[in-house]
C-alpha cells in the first residue's frame, strides 16, 4: 500500500468513526446513521464490483442476483431452518460462490457486450426464481420475521451498533482489496484489463483470474445481502432486480472505476441520493438514475475519483499563485 | 538464466510442418525448421509473410491448423499461452503491448508472474510468504531494469516513455520471466540508428546469458549485424534458411526481395 | 374496444391435447415473430457498428405506447397511428444516435454498454412519465371475430402480425442486397475504413441504422399491442429475449434471427402451457445463456461472428 492510500484509509476511518457522534446530535440528520448503514452494506457490493470492473475490466450486471442469493440464503436458513445467522452467512456466501463459479467459467470466456448480456440474463433468471419458488422464498410477497444478529449473546438492535459493525466489515474488506491490488495478483488483474494477450503471454492465467475475481465479488455481494436481511428483517424479490444491478454499476462508475475509494464514495452518495435527496422525484427516480448513468459514462468515465487529482492540482496551483504575490 | 535441456534433438525449438488456415486464407503453408539453442535466429520476410502468425503459434495465442511445435522436445501447440510462458518462452509484440497505466517497474514486476505463486487469498491476507515473495519480485525487477539500462525511469508511467525506451521496457518485462527462448517481434520498429545500435547490443548481451532469441525484423542492417542464422518466409512458405552470408547470396531471396536489404 | 388478454389455460379447460398444442403453437409463433423483429433490430445496428444496442426493447415499447396515444388521444385511425408511431420512434432512434452514440464514438466497450443501458432507462422513465404505469391498448387492425382452426383460436390480429413481419423481412432483404444504401451499410460493417475511403458516409450509415432499427422495433410494438397490451416496463424483457433470438440465429444474420425468434417463442409457449407459466420468461433467457456459452456464433451464424472483437 502506498502513502496516499494509507492516509486515505486513516482519514476515512476517522470520518466514519466520528460520524454518528456528529449526526446524532443534529436533529435533522440524525436518521443519516440509518442511511449510512445501508451505504455500508452497499459499499461491500460496490467494492467487489470495483475489483471486477475497474481492475479486471470485466462487466457484471448480476451483482443484485448475488446480493439476493446471500440475502435469501440467510433468510431461509435462519427463519425457516433455525440456523444461527453467523453460520448462515458463510453458507450463503458459499452458495453464491458456487453459482458464480458455475456461471463464471463459461461466461467470462465472453467479452464486452456478450458478457454484459450473459450476466444480465443470469441476473434476471435469479430474480424470476426468487419470485417463483413460493415455498422457500415466499414468492412476490417475500419473507418476514427474519431474526436479527447477536454477537456473543448480545443482541444488535441499536443503529449505532449496526453502524460500527457494518463499517468495520467494510474496512476489513477494503484492506483485503488493497492488499490484492498492490500485489502480483493485482498487477495481473490490471494487466488483464489493459492488454489481455500480453498478460497471458507473460504467464498470467487470465481465464482463471477472471473467474476468481468474479467469485470474490459474488462472495462480497452475498455477505452484504446477509447483513441486509438481518438488518431489515424482511425480504422481497423487488430488492434484487435488474434496476438494483444497474444501481450497483452506477455506484462504481460515479465513484470511479479504478478506485476502491471511489467505489465506497459512490455507494455512499447514491444511497443518500436514493433514500434522501431524490425522494422529491419519487417515481421519476428512475429517470434521474438514467440521466446520471448517461452523464457519468459520457462525460466522466473516470468517475469522481478521477476529479480528486484534478481538484488537488487546481488547489495547489492556486496556492502557489497566491503565495507568489 | 537457466541452461537449456534438450532431449534427442539438439534444437531448442522445432517447428514441424506447421500450417495455419484462417477460414479461406492460408497464412502458413507448412513450415519445417529447427532452431539450435543459444543463437540469435532471425525471421525475415515481407509484410504478410506469416512471421507474426508463426510467433502466435509458438507462444500459444493461436493453435496451428496442422503440424506441431516442440519446445525442448516437448509438444507445446495446443497449450495455453500462460502455461507456455511458465515453460520458458517469452515474447514482445509488434504494437508494444505494455501496460501503459502501470509504472515501468510494475510492468517488469508483472514479468515475474510465472516464477511466483502467491494466490488470491494469500495476497489478500498478506501472509508472510507472500510478503517475502513481493520483496524478491521487486529485487529481480530492479535487476532487469538495470540490465536493460532503464534504471532511472522506474516510477514513470510506462505510457509516457518514448517509443525506443518502450520497446526496451517490453524486452525487460519479457526477460523477467526467466525465459530460455525469447521471441522479439520487430523490436527495432520506429527506432532511429542510435536506438537500434543500443537494441542490437542488448540482444547480444541477452544471447550471452544463454537465452535463445528469435527475432522478426525488417531492419536488414541489424539482422546482418547480429543474427547467427536467418529464416526467410514468403507468402507463408519457407523460402530459404542459413547464415547471413548464405542468405545474402541466395538467388531465391534476391529475386523475392529485388534490391531489398 | 380492447380485448383483454385471456390466459389460454382457463379458456381451453377440457379440450383435446391436439387443440392445446395448436393453440400454444399459434401463441408461440406470434410472440416469436415479435422477438425476431427485435433481433433484426439488433442485427441492423450490429451489422453497421458492432455495437449491441441495449435499448432495442424500449423501441418496441415506445412504438406500442405512441400508437396508443395517437389512437386514444388524437383519435387517428389505427393504420395512420401505425405509421405515425413508427415515424415518431424512428425520430427517437435518430436522437439517440445523433446526441448520444455519436458522442461516444471513442468510448471503450464498457462505456458503450453503460451508455446504451442508460438510454434504455431514460426511455423507460420518460414513458412512465408520459403514460403512467398502466398498460395501454390498441384496437385490432381489422374487425371480425376470432377464426377457429381445429378448435384453436386464431385472432385476426395474429395474421396481421405475421403479414407485417413478413413484409418487413422481405423489404429489408431487398434493401440490404439490392439498394445502394443497404449495400453501403453492409460495407461499413465489414470494413469502415475502406468504406470511408470509397466515399461511403459512415456516420450517416450509422444514423440510418439506428433509425431503421427503431422503426422496426416500433412496428413490432404496434402490431403486438392489440393482443397483449403495452406498458412502460415491457422493454427490458423484450430486449433480452430479442437479443437471445439474435445470438441464437447468429448475430448479423436476418433469416437466422427470424427462425431463432420463432424457436424461442415456441419454446416459451410450450413451457408456459405444459410446465409452468411462472418460469416462461426464464426459458428464452436460458436459451440466451446456452447460446452465449456454447455456441456464440449461433445456429446459423458464420465463424466470423464469434471471432469479432467485442
Amino acid at each position: 500500500m502506498n502513502k496516499k492510500d494509507r492516509w486515505a484509509f486513516v482519514g476515512m476511518g476517522l470520518l466514519i468513526a466520528v460520524f454518528p457522534g456528529v449526526a446524532l446530535n443534529v436533529k435533522c440528520i440524525s436518521h443519516y446513521v440509518d442511511v449510512m448503514i445501508f451505504a455500508g452494506i452497499f459499499s461491500l457490493v460496490s467494492l467487489g464490483l470495483c475489483m471486477l470492473m475497474g481492475y479486471a475490466g470485466q462487466v457484471s450486471m448480476a451483482q443484485a442476483a448475488f446480493f439476493g442469493i446471500g440475502a435469501y440464503s440467510s433468510g431461509i436458513l435462519t427463519s425457516r431452518l433455525g440456523w444461527n445467522p453467523w453460520m448462515a452467512m458463510p453458507a450463503g456466501a458459499g452458495v453464491a460462490a458456487l453459482v458464480a463459479w458455475v456461471i463464471g467459467v463459461p461466461a467470462l470466456r465472453l467479452k464486452g457486450h456478450y458478457l454484459a448480456m450473459a450476466t444480465l440474463g443470469f441476473g434476471v433468471i435469479v430474480h424470476i426464481i426468487l419470485g417463483e419458488e413460493v415455498k422457500w422464498t415466499g414468492g412476490p410477497s417475500g419473507m418476514v420475521d427474519i431474526p436479527g444478529l447477536q454477537i456473543a449473546g448480545w443482541k444488535l438492535t441499536s443503529e449505532v451498533a449496526w453502524y460500527y459493525m457494518i463499517w468495520s466489515v467494510v474496512f476489513i474488506a477494503l484492506l483485503f482489496c488493497l492488499h490484492v491490488i498492490y500485489s502480483r495478483v493485482g498487477r495481473g488483474l490490471r494487466a488483464i484489463h489493459e492488454e489481455e494477450m500480453a498478460a497471458e503471454s507473460m504467464g498470467v492465467p487470465t481465464a482463471c483470474y477472471k473467474v476468481q475475481i468474479f467469485v470474490f465479488s459474488a462472495i462480497l455481494s452475498a455477505i452484504a445481502g446477509s447483513f441486509y436481511t438481518h438488518y431489515v428483517t424482511c425480504l422481497n424479490p423487488g430488492s434484487f432486480n435488474l434496476m438494483w444491478s444497474i444501481r450497483f454499476v452506477l455506484m462504481v462508475m460515479v465513484g470511479g472505476m479504478q478506485s476502491l475509494w471511489g467505489a465506497i464514495l459512490g455507494a455512499v452518495l447514491l444511497t443518500f441520493a436514493g433514500n434522501e435527496w431524490l425522494q422529491i422525484f419519487s417515481d421519476f427516480e428512475i429517470l434521474v438514475y438514467g440521466a446520471m448513468l448517461l452523464c457519468a459514462a459520457l462525460f466522466l468515465p473516470g468517475g469522481l475519483a478521477s476529479l480528486v487529482p484534478k481538484v488537488i492540482g487546481v488547489f495547489r496551483n492556486s496556492l502557489t499563485y497566491l503565495c507568489k504575490r | 538464466m537457466q541452461e537449456a535441456c534438450c532431449t534427442d534433438s539438439s534444437s531448442i525449438l522445432e517447428i514441424s510442418d506447421v500450417q495455419m488456415h484462417f477460414g479461406g486464407i492460408v497464412a502458413l503453408k507448412g513450415i519445417r525448421y529447427a532452431v539450435p539453442p543459444g543463437i540469435i535466429q532471425a525471421l525475415i520476410g515481407p509484410n504478410g509473410a506469416g512471421k507474426t502468425t508463426l510467433f502466435h503459434c509458438i507462444s500459444g495465442l493461436i493453435q496451428p491448423t496442422f503440424g506441431h511445435v516442440l519446445f525442448e522436445g516437448r509438444q507445446i501447440d495446443g497449450m495455453l499461452p500462460h502455461k507456455i510462458a511458465r515453460l520458458g518462452i517469452s515474447r514482445t509484440f509488434q504494437h508494444v503491448a505494455l501496460f501503459k497505466s502501470m509504472t515501468v517497474l510494475e510492468n517488469i514486476m508483472l514479468g515475474r508472474h510465472p516464477k511466483t505463486k502467491s494466490g488470491f487469498w494469500a495476497t489478500g491476507l498478506r501472509l508472510p510468504a507472500m510478503r517475502r515473495e513481493e520483496r524478491k519480485i521487486l529485487e529481480m525487477a530492479r535487476y532487469h531494469l538495470d540490465f536493460v539500462g532503464l534504471g532511472d525511469l522506474a516510477n514513470l508511467p510506462a505510457g509516457t516513455l518514448p517509443l525506443g525506451k518502450q520497446r526496451i521496457l517490453e524486452i525487460a518485462r519479457a526477460l523477467a520471466t526467466d525465459p530460455r527462448l525469447l521471441l522479439l517481434d520487430e523490436p527495432a520498429g520506429g527506432l532511429n540508428i542510435r536506438e537500434t545500435e543500443v537494441l542490437g547490443d542488448l540482444i547480444q548481451r541477452i544471447r550471452a546469458c544463454g537465452v535463445t532469441v528469435i527475432l522478426v525484423e525488417h531492419d536488414m542492417n541489424l539482422v546482418m549485424e547480429i543474427a547467427d542464422r536467418i529464416l526467410v518466409l514468403h507468402y507463408g512458405s519457407q523460402l530459404a534458411s542459413g547464415t547471413p552470408m548464405e542468405i545474402m547470396d541466395h538467388p531465391a531471396v534476391i529475386e523475392a526481395y529485388l534490391g531489398g536489404g | 374496444m380492447c380485448q383483454p388478454k385471456r390466459k389460454s389455460k382457463s379458456w381451453f379447460r377440457g379440450t383435446s391435447l391436439g387443440t392445446d398444442f395448436l393453440q400454444y403453437t399459434i401463441t408461440g409463433l406470434t410472440v416469436g415473430v415479435i422477438y425476431a423483429m427485435v433481433a433484426i433490430g439488433y442485427n441492423i445496428i450490429y451489422n453497421v457498428t458492432e455495437i449491441i444496442n441495449f435499448a432495442q426493447g424500449e423501441f418496441v415499447m415506445l412504438g406500442g405506447l405512441f400508437a396508443a396515444f395517437f389512437v386514444g388521444t388524437l383519435h387517428l385511425p389505427v393504420f395512420l397511428a401505425f405509421f405515425a408511431a413508427v415515424l415518431t420512434t424512428g425520430c427517437v432512434g435518430f436522437a439517440m444516435e445523433r446526441f448520444v452514440i455519436r458522442r461516444a464514438r471513442n468510448a471503450g466497450v464498457l462505456s458503450l454498454i453503460i451508455i446504451t443501458i442508460a438510454v434504455s432507462i431514460l426511455l423507460k422513465g420518460s414513458a412512465m412519465l408520459g403514460y403512467g404505469k398502466d398498460p395501454h391498448c390498441l384496437p385490432a387492425f381489422s374487425t371480425g371475430g376470432p377464426i377457429m382452426i381445429a378448435g384453436a383460436v386464431l385472432q385476426p390480429q395474429v395474421l396481421w402480425i405475421f403479414g407485417v413481419s413478413a413484409l418487413v423481412v422481405i423489404a429489408l432483404s431487398v434493401f440490404f442486397h439490392r439498394s445502394f444504401y443497404g449495400k453501403a451499410m453492409l460495407a461499413c460493417a465489414d470494413n469502415p475504413i475502406a468504406a470511408r475511403m470509397v466515399g461511403i458516409p459512415v456516420r450517416q450509415m450509422v444514423l440510418l441504422a439506428f433509425i431503421l432499427s427503431a422503426s422496426i422495433g416500433a412496428a413490432a410494438g404496434v402490431i403486438i399491442t392489440p393482443i397483449s397490451l403495452m406498458d412502460y416496463d415491457r422493454g427490458a424483457m423484450l430486449g433480452l429475449k430479442g437479443f437471445g433470438a439474435a445470438v441464437l440465429g447468429g448475430l448479423g444474420n436476418f433469416y437466422g434471427a427470424l427462425l431463432a425468434g420463432c424457436v424461442l417463442g415456441l419454446a416459451e409457449s410450450y413451457c408456459a402451457g405444459y410446465l409452468s407459466s411462472g418460469y416462461k420468461d426464464a426459458v428464452a433467457l436460458i436459451f440466451l445463456l446456452m447460446a452465449l456459452f456454447f455456441k456464440p456464433e449461433g445456429l446459423f451464424g458464420a465463424e466470423a461472428a464469434s471471432l469479432k472483437k467485442f
